[in-house]
């Protein structure tokens, strides 16, 4: 994406009509999850009448409202009523996105996550080894020297799309999916990496095991991780994330 | 004031118009299926539109009150009765202390709504008392409602009081007193399993072939169906071209289309995010239609414009408004 179009480096389509998306980019790529992360924190600082929320993703926002709440307001203007509540919506995005090119850089949070490596919690990571012809201590050794961004959270509640795992550990799928995984599982998929923050199926090769909760329903906000945090893999003995399990309790 | 579950149903829980703003955590909306039917229930006893009501399925609770109740039941018919005489749906009803409740076999339909005045007492987690069952989360408990358990309910509205006072006049027989007025009959859903649609993201990536099947051939609902979605089974649908895609945010009504191309149409409590292909999003006003449908029926879908469907979206709105705004008149 070097190429420089002088406007419009992004396309809205409706998803439904209750929700816009706007589309940045084909490929998962750091600048332009800044963009996104930009202009979700500021549509959320700066809501139109009628927005209910925004979910960022890899390359693109979707923003959620409520036509009628839009129109209701549209009535009490000048605005011609022959326009439609995803008309004004685009407009006043576009419009958004136009003042907000360059503003302020984003703060950037590191959260750290502790992880107790191998054995009992990590089942997988010999295989993990042996299919990129490393040791055990390697493995562990890159994964927690990688340099992750949370792109997006998802599929269930606090789970994080993290990238930037170095190819060098990654792994495909289990061919047989698990039927359960426990939470605060540490997993590989592809060249992507994440943790499981409630007990789940999955096909991930699992390394390792968080003593932190990552969904936390009576908190605000309830999920750990957010879009745009930088995340660090702490390895932890055994002894250590019992710890944090008792203090916990 | 509380009620007490003799018998919960198949699957009855607490939902309202769920949890907003917390989707960018993973958090699924969930909710109603039918928030029509639903909102309508909470406006018949003067409560907020997005109160929490009990939303039945396939087979209905049996209920009964501890003190005297201003209720209304909407949505697909169980047949409901008071002290074994009919109860009628899409109406406010009086009922007595100590008379029970019960909801049978759904006759037409899938789901019902029950409205309490005043509403249920129970804790909102992130904003919402809809239960959410896999995170066991919200509603009573995080679960679904079980025979013996009490829910309490909140002080009525000034507008259910005076519902309460009208309905009064009326004869005071039997288990409960209904007024005469209900819902005008043209806010009763009586609708064809037709599901419209405005083109999906990936719409134009389908070959002619599964979008003419798509727009044209019924699909059977699939027993696998539930609140996140009703898995469709029918012609195949198949992608010009195989795609990769990248997981990015989902919504009400979104059809997705997995490699074995049977269609899955997203509902209440689907996840937050997809990555499969999409087709089709089936318009906000046609939900209640597929929350209405049992799994083993079949649906068809039909394709208009993306200015009809918000057209359509408004109307039922200000009709909405319009009824909200009459009841509160007759009670003034």
């Amino acid at each position: 994406m070097t190429t420089r179009t002088p406007k419009q480096k992004f396309v809205m389509t409706p998803l439904g009509d209750s929700a816009i998306v706007i589309q940045f980019g084909q490929t998962i790529d750091r600048a332009i999850h800044r963009k996104i992360k930009h202009l979700a924190d500021y549509i959320e600082t700066h809501p139109f009448h009628g927005f209910i929320e925004c979910v960022p993703a890899y390359v693109n926002l979707t923003i959620y409202y409520n036509p009628y709440l839009v129109w209701k307001s549209l009535e009490k203007t000048s605005i011609p009523n022959t326009m439609t509540s995803y008309d004004y919506v685009r407009q006043t995005l576009e419009t958004i996105i136009d003042q907000i090119k360059g503003i302020g850089e984003q703060v950037e949070r590191t959260v750290e996550i502790p992880v107790c490596y191998g054995g009992e919690f990590g089942p997988d990571l010999q295989d993990v080894a042996t299919y990129n012809h490393l040791t055990i201590d390697e493995v562990i050794d890159i994964h927690s020297n990688g340099d992750y961004l949370v792109y997006m959270i998802g599929f269930c509640p606090g789970f994080p799309f993290i990238g930037g795992m170095s190819e060098k550990i990654s792994t495909p799928r289990r061919s047989s999916p698990r039927t359960s995984i426990p939470e605060g599982s540490v997993g590989i998929a592809g060249i992507q990496t994440g943790v499981y923050p409630i007990a789940t199926p999955g096909g991930w090769q699992l390394i390792g095991r968080t003593p932190l909760d990552l969904f936390l329903p009576n908190n605000d906000p309830p999920s750990l991780l957010q879009s745009g945090d930088k995340v660090r893999f702490k390895p932890i003995s055994l002894e250590e994330y019992m710890a944090y399990q008792e203090e916990k309790k | 004031m509380s009620i007490k579950i003799i018998r919960p149903g198949l699957l009855s829980t607490i939902q309202d118009l769920g949890r907003q703003g917390f989707q960018k955590h993973g958090v699924i909306v969930g909710g109603a299926m039918d928030r029509y039917a639903s909102r309508l229930a909470n406006m018949l006893v003067g409560n907020e539109e997005g109160e929490g009501t009990i939303e039945m399925t396939l087979v209905g609770p049996s209920i009964e009150f501890e003190q005297d109740m201003l209720i209304s039941m909407t949505g697909g018919n169980f047949s409901p009765t008071i002290d074994d005489e009919k109860a009628p749906m899409w109406r406010p009803i009086y009922v007595k202390k100590g008379s029970v409740l019960t909801l049978n076999v759904c006759e037409s339909g899938c789901r019902a709504y029950l409205a309490v005045a005043g509403g249920f007492n129970i804790k909102k987690v992130m904003e919402s008392k809809s239960t959410y069952l896999l995170g066991n989360i919200g509603g009573y408990k995080g679960r679904a409602l079980q025979k013996n358990d009490r829910l309490y309910v909140n002080e009525m509205s000034s507008i259910a009081k005076k519902i309460v006072q009208k309905v009064k006049f009326e004869a005071d027989r039997g288990p409960f007193i209904a007024p005469k007025w209900c819902i005008p009959s043209s806010y009763i859903p009586q609708a064809e399993p037709v599901l419209r649609f405005v083109e999906g993201k990936q719409f134009d990536q389908f070959s002619q072939q599964s979008i003419h099947d798509f727009c044209d051939k019924p699909f059977d609902i699939s027993q696998k169906s539930d609140r996140m979605g009703y898995r469709l089974t029918g012609p195949k649908l198949n992608l010009k071209e195989p795609m990769e895609l990248l997981s990015e945010a989902v919504s009400h009504g979104t059809v997705q289309v997995p490699p074995n191309g049977d269609p899955i149409v997203l509902l209440a409590d689907r996840q937050t995010t997809g990555g499969y292909p999409k087709i089709a999003q089936v318009i906000s006003v046609d939900l209640p239609i597929i929350a209405q449908l049992k799994p083993g029926e079949q649906v068809y879908f039909r394709k208009i414009d993306f200015s009809e469907a918000e057209a359509l979206l408004l109307e039922q709105e200000k009709e909405i408004d319009q009824l909200k705004y009459s009841i509160k008149c007759y009670m003034q």
